[in-house]
């Protein structure tokens, strides 16, 4: 079977979820057997109003493909409004990111509950396809240094 | 400097079998910070704790990585483990290897370099690990029930004799529940009443529960061991100090036209009444709704009749406040609007009915004094038909994708109590499967089919038509024969589907305790925590967890009482040192944090503070760290940087990702 670029890429991608409903969706996920790429690597936060927009730069900034925010669904936050906040930052976050020079695609938040293991995986999935069809995050590398 | 060490666990094949463990902590070895690594076979069994607790001696590690399952999973041993041997267990990090990488990937290759990653992750954050000490908060010595079924009865009742105070929240005005309606129950077939009732009075004799009916609750704050809730009394209109319940203010009523909920609206109650004639507390309500006097301003009969002087139209709702150490929620199902099943003509006939409303009809205190009738023309029925699954089990959006697991069970009973009343009723069953799970329940079901000639028939009703002589013709296929049926039946019996109580939803929010998609409060664990809400404090009781019998909502709530008397028998808690502080040097009191914070732990003080050599007070934000629940919206929110949540701290987070984009 031909290998196409989209096969090829290994893109790196950063999901931050939260410790009460998307971590635990994942971990249900896992234990459903619920597969997703193996390109997606998790990190745990208490709460989606955890993740500082200067995170999700950061991990651009160190070659990200793309980035993905995990909250409980609105109005079942943890901590009641945390996701609201999260909500609110990424907002602002993403409509900026064009500008800084990152394809508004490689983000994306998604809420997903502690039994959504279905809609756990198969966002990851469906990101992953996302970032796969973007290609590489080149944009923000520096060209001078390219030979 | 960190000297850390990592562990990879075999997790039996379930790790081992797709990520190559040596690999893993052979590449540990050369992260910074790492000293010693190590696999093993279980790294949460004994032997395995007793590894570190080796390691932690030989190498003299100040942190450790632990490459496992879910920290949701086993955090907290690792922590106890290596408090044991002498690490802070703050200094222990999970690299969660199993649920999030080799339960869902084939590849070894794929997932061997991605537990790599998640490891170097976990060694990158220990690097910045600090030694956290817990603090402790005080128990408060009460709990609550919200929801008095016999869920909520039970869970009261025993936690009461184990010497702590409950109070009981009951939105309706007896405490009961469902299972005060129904009237036999499987396979025992006992009468529900005889054995609910003696519990209900139990209830309100105990010295140590208080019953709220008619109540609801209207706020919720704090945290495990010390909630505060607002119980919203509604206005009942009747002293409950001076009303002897002698009933007659009911039977003067006027107002009778009211549909009783207790009989499911098959027959009317008065505008003053109590749903049924052994409610506890016996105190009636009127109902503002229905009351002439409360309406109109003229009647007043009750007030004049009684001789309590009981009466009282001024009565206002009341908000009362309590102070609980554990919450239970035994809230209970309801079942589902039926407007969605036209087909089955529910809505069309009378004589089209629920099976709760069958046990209405069939209870002695019902509509129809128990006495089979049809409700359209009070004709007894000679051919009945259940239709099984009626909103379970539906693979489209229509109903709910669950079993509702007791369907089969009372529907066996019902046709079971009918042919052994009225041998000469044809009784048929249309079912997809019968699921008798339980003690003596196959058993009883084969009763049913064998000694009582029950007609079960495999296969689903696609339409029932209300004939003009008032009988109903039930189109169903029967898939054993592989023909289409038609039957012609004077009462249809819908085993409709049961949801959770509409109420849960809000509930669940004022709680901050999750739910799933079908509005089923979630466990903290499905198998090990089936009774505890992953929201610490918050207890889950019988239907509002999950589908359940009788028997089973009865061992749940009491398990849940047992957790909630493990609670309330301790003194304090120790509470989450992952709490926000402030840099007093970067802060510079702008008041974003607290404007942000949802539990108010945020305030400012005026502090002196040595600014490279400069002496000056300024305005500083302080964090409660007994109110701070550690979500770290302040964190995000602070413009100066000067707001950091321990545990999870930028630099940490920072390292994690830096780790992983490595």
């Amino acid at each position: 079977m031909p290998m196409n670029s989209t096969e090829s890429f290994a893109p790196k991608i950063v999901a931050f979820c939260c410790n009460w409903c998307s971590y635990a969706g994942a971990d249900l996920a896992g234990s459903s057997r619920l597969a997703y790429p193996a390109d997606v690597k998790i990190i745990k936060v208490p709460c989606s109003c955890r993740v500082n927009p200067m995170f999700i730069l950061r991990a651009f900034e160190k070659g990200a493909d793309g980035v993905i925010i995990c909250g409980c669904h609105p109005g079942d936050c943890h901590y009641s409004t945390g996701n609201y906040y999260a909500r609110r930052r990424m907002t602002l976050l993403f409509s900026m990111l064009e500008y800084i020079g990152i394809e508004k695609d490689r983000v994306r938040v998604e809420w997903v509950s502690a039994a959504e293991a279905v809609k756990f995986s198969e966002t990851m999935n469906s990101f992953v396809l996302q970032i796969k069809n973007l290609g590489e995050n080149v944009r923000l590398g520096d060209l001078r240094c390219k030979s | 400097m960190q000297r850390i060490g990592v562990f990879v666990c075999h997790c039996g094949s379930n790790i081992a079998a797709t990520v190559d463990v040596k690999r893993v902590a052979l590449a540990m070895l050369s992260e910074n910070g790492v000293v010693f690594a190590d696999d093993y076979q279980y790294m949460c069994s004994e032997s395995g704790q007793l590894k570190i607790a080796q390691a932690v001696k030989e190498h003299n590690l100040t942190g450790l990585v632990i490459c496992s399952c879910s920290p949701r999973m086993h955090e907290a041993t690792f922590r106890k483990a290596a408090e044991k041997a002498g690490i802070n267990p703050y200094m222990v990090e999970i690299a969660n290897i199993r649920e999030q990488c080799s339960w869902i990937h084939k590849d070894i290759e794929q997932a061997t370099q991605k537990a790599i990653i998640l490891a170097r992750a976990a060694v990158a954050k220990v690097n910045l690990n600090s030694p956290l000490i817990a603090g402790k908060s005080p128990v408060k010595k009460r709990a609550l029930v919200i929801g008095g079924g016999i869920a909520g009865i039970q869970t009261a009742l025993d936690i009461a004799d184990a010497g702590f105070e409950v109070d009981i929240v009951e939105k309706t005005p007896s405490i009961g529940g469902k299972m005060s309606q129904l009237d036999k129950t499987f396979p025992t077939l006992d009468c529900s009443a005889c054995i609910l009732t003696p519990k209900m009075v139990d209830c309100a004799a105990h010295e140590k529960i208080t019953i709220f009916t008619y109540s609801e609750v209207e706020n919720v704050s704090g945290f495990v061991g010390n909630f505060t809730v607002d119980i919203k009394k509604k206005a009942r209109y009747v002293d409950s100090a001076k009303c002897t319940g002698c009933g007659l203010c009911q039977e003067k009523c006027p107002s009778k036209k009211a549909l009783s909920e207790f009989n499911c609206g098959l027959s009317n109650r008065s505008a003053i009444y109590t749903p049924f004639a052994q409610a506890v507390p016996n105190v009636p309500v009127i109902d503002p709704l229905q009351c002439i006097k409360l309406k109109t301003g003229k009647c007043g009969l009750c007030e004049k009749v009684c001789a309590a002087n009981a009466i009282d139209y001024t009565q206002k709702d009341e908000i009362i406040t309590r102070e609980y150490g554990a919450i239970v929620v035994a809230t209970g199902f309801d079942v589902i609007n039926l407007d969605n099943y036209d087909e089955y003509a529910y809505s069309q006939s009378k004589d089209v009915i629920t099976s709760l409303e069958l046990e209405r009809i069939m209870n002695a205190a019902g509509p129809t004094k128990g006495h089979l009738e049809r409700m359209s023309d009070g004709k007894a029925p000679k051919n009945i038909v259940f239709v099984q699954c009626v909103g379970s089990r539906c693979a489209d959006n229509k109903g709910k994708s669950y079993c509702s697991k007791i369907c089969c069970m009372y529907t066996a009973k019902h046709a079971m109590l009918i042919r052994d009343k009225y041998p000469d009723v044809n009784v048929s069953v249309f079912y997809i499967d019968v699921r008798t799970p339980g003690k003596n329940f196959d058993e009883f079901y084969r009763r049913a089919v064998e000694e009582y000639g029950v007609n079960y028939i495999k296969g689903q009703v696609g339409k029932v038509t209300p004939e003009p002589d008032g009988s109903l013709t039930v189109h169903g296929v029967d898939l054993i024969d592989g023909r289409q049926v038609k039957i012609s039946a004077d009462m249809v019996v819908l085993a409709a589907a049961i949801e959770p109580n509409a109420s849960v939803r809000q509930l669940a929010t004022q709680l901050t305790a999750s739910i799933d998609t079908n509005n089923f409060l979630t466990e903290a664990h499905p198998k090990l925590r089936p009774v505890e809400s992953p929201t610490a404090g918050v207890f889950l009781s019988g239907v509002c967890q999950g589908p359940k019998d009788i028997p089973e909502t009865v061992s749940q709530a009491g398990a849940a009482a047992a957790k909630v008397i493990g609670l309330l028998a301790k003194n304090e808690l120790t509470t989450n040192p992952c709490t926000a502080h402030s840099d007093e040097l970067l802060c510079n009191g702008c008041s974003a944090c607290a404007n942000v914070c949802p539990y108010g732990a945020i305030s400012y003080q005026d502090k002196e503070v040595n600014d490279h050599g400069i002496r000056e007070t300024r305005r500083i934000a302080m964090v409660n760290t007994a109110l701070c629940q550690g979500c770290g919206a302040c964190t995000v929110t602070c413009p100066s940087g000067a707001m950091d949540l321990n545990g999870f701290s930028n630099k940490q987070i920072i390292a994690e990702v830096d780790a992983i984009c490595r």
